[in-house]
């Protein structure tokens, strides 16, 4: 049967990682080169390359750090920011990416979705959605989780879903960088909608929020995270260890273990 | 040199990265020549069986490849390159594939009972079938990422091991110098890196 997957995400701001609190008050944290060839060899089961400030700059990846990145690594490499057309999907796959993160282009243009799949397949299309609890329940947010879009949020992943989405990565902004679990209710209520993959992202703060993870929801194929995994507070070895210790099926072998 | 064949479908970029990585010289081409100077052949693909077939066959490698082939030159297919090896595939309708293993490409949403998602995406364990020269220091248990909905059936003889999701999903095959592999060997960590190297060395 397949493992549970284990994915840092390098968020990308002028070429170096960063991460911040809530989607804000970001700070500086390393090198994505190395940071990506530190997590090729030591156990993530995939990489999000995640450019923030793309779409709030305007402008497109940066495609040669983008190549730099994908040269150091022999796992999936997930790649978002600001893709909103089948040109930038192009650029993305031509510079080694396996996967494309749409997030807000899909809110612009639901159909690039559609396209996106019909053209690279489901599984090369994975939609990330911002999640914030507002009046509304469940609400989608944009630009990186700056602005609220009025769209009520498990709908939109049924009908991103249904566009042809091959994957979901929920990003829940009241649990990010927080550091006190996943967002367990959320994940709860996409889950009993949808068939595709689901990553959780946001929160994670310890080996124990991965194992509570996968033990509430089975449903949840992976987990994400960011600040614990880069500033080497939870090994991903370590983390491994304890989930298999748990009978939580995860890849253990391959990598170096400490 | 390692020759991976150019026409049109799939990530390229990926397979000559790892090759570089472990310092096995390799040429992305469709031109027969170049072919015919390589000591190994990798026949990639991804996406849709009728789609990359018929690149295959407007790229004009087909009757190259047959005849490395037949030469005994090694010849790797990877993902759908492994299942366009075979006779045919039930993709919308039926597509005739190269057809030099006997064996057919079946949709997983046809043949699976159980609640299980589809694409097979992810980490699967390989469970071995047969030793070889290709599974050289691959440990019991090793992990491969895969990505498919469509696998193949066939009588089994050609499979070195095999990953199971519901069925047991043939993950390595070889027969004589044909050899195939369902996961991504380039996307598969250290273990896909041995096994592109152990191709290598064949």
């Amino acid at each position: 049967m397949l493992s549970k997957r284990i994915i840092p995400c390098l968020d990308i701001r002028d070429g170096v990682v960063v991460k911040g609190v809530n989607f804000d008050n970001i700070k500086e944290i390393a090198d994505p080169v190395e940071l990506a060839k530190y997590y090729n060899k030591t156990g993530a089961d995939e990489l999000v390359f995640y450019d923030i400030s793309a779409a709030i700059e305007q402008r497109s990846i940066f495609l040669t750090l983008l190549r730099e990145v994908a040269k150091e690594v022999f796992i999936p490499l997930c790649v978002g920011g600001n893709i909103t057309t089948l040109a930038d999907i192009e650029a993305v796959l031509a510079n080694g990416a396996d996967k494309v993160s749409i997030n807000s282009g899909a809110l612009k243009n639901p159909n690039l979705i559609n396209e996106a799949a019909k053209k690279y397949g489901n599984q090369c299309i994975v939609a990330s959605v911002d999640i914030k609890r507002t009046a509304l329940g469940f609400e989608v947010f944009s630009a990186g989780g700056r602005i609220a879009t009025g769209i009520e949020a498990l709908g939109w992943i049924v009908e991103l879903e249904k566009r042809g989405a091959g994957e979901v990565v929920v990003n829940s902004i009241d649990t990010d960088g927080v550091r006190g679990g996943f967002d367990l209710p959320l994940l709860e209520a996409i889950s009993a909608l949808i068939t595709i993959p689901i990553i959780a992202s946001g929160g994670a703060g310890n080996a124990e929020h991965f194992i509570t993870l996968f033990e509430s929801n089975p449903k949840v194929d992976g987990g994400l995270a960011a600040s614990i995994f880069h500033l080497k507070e939870l090994p991903i070895p370590e983390l491994k260890q304890a989930l298999a210790a748990k009978n939580i099926r995860v890849r253990s072998s391959g990598y170096d273990k400490v | 040199m390692i020759a991976i064949i150019d026409y049109g479908v799939g990530n390229l970029f990926s397979i000559q990265n790892a090759l570089n990585h472990l310092g096995i010289s390799s040429c992305i081409t469709a031109d027969a020549a170049k072919i015919k100077a390589a000591t190994k052949i990798i026949l990639p693909g991804v996406g849709a069986y009728t789609d990359a077939m018929r690149c295959l066959e407007k790229s004009g490698v087909i009757p190259t490849l047959t005849e490395q082939v037949e030469k005994g030159i090694p010849l790797l297919g990877i993902c759908l390159g492994m299942q366009l090896l075979y006779e045919k595939s039930s993709e919308y309708g039926e597509t005739k594939g190269l057809g030099w293993i006997a064996g057919v490409v079946v949709s997983m949403h046809d043949t699976f009972t159980r609640d299980l998602k589809i694409p097979h995406m992810g980490w699967n364990t390989l469970l071995f079938k047969k030793d070889d020269p290709l599974l050289a220091n691959i440990a019991l248990g090793s992990d491969v990422y895969f990505v498919h909905s469509y696998y193949i059936v066939s009588k089994q003889a050609e499979y070195l091991a095999v990953s199971e999701y519901e069925v047991e999903i043939p993950a390595i095959i070889r027969q004589k110098n044909i050899y195939g592999m369902q996961f991504h060997p380039e996307k598969s960590g250290e273990v896909g890196l041995q096994l592109l190297a152990n191709f290598a060395k064949i």
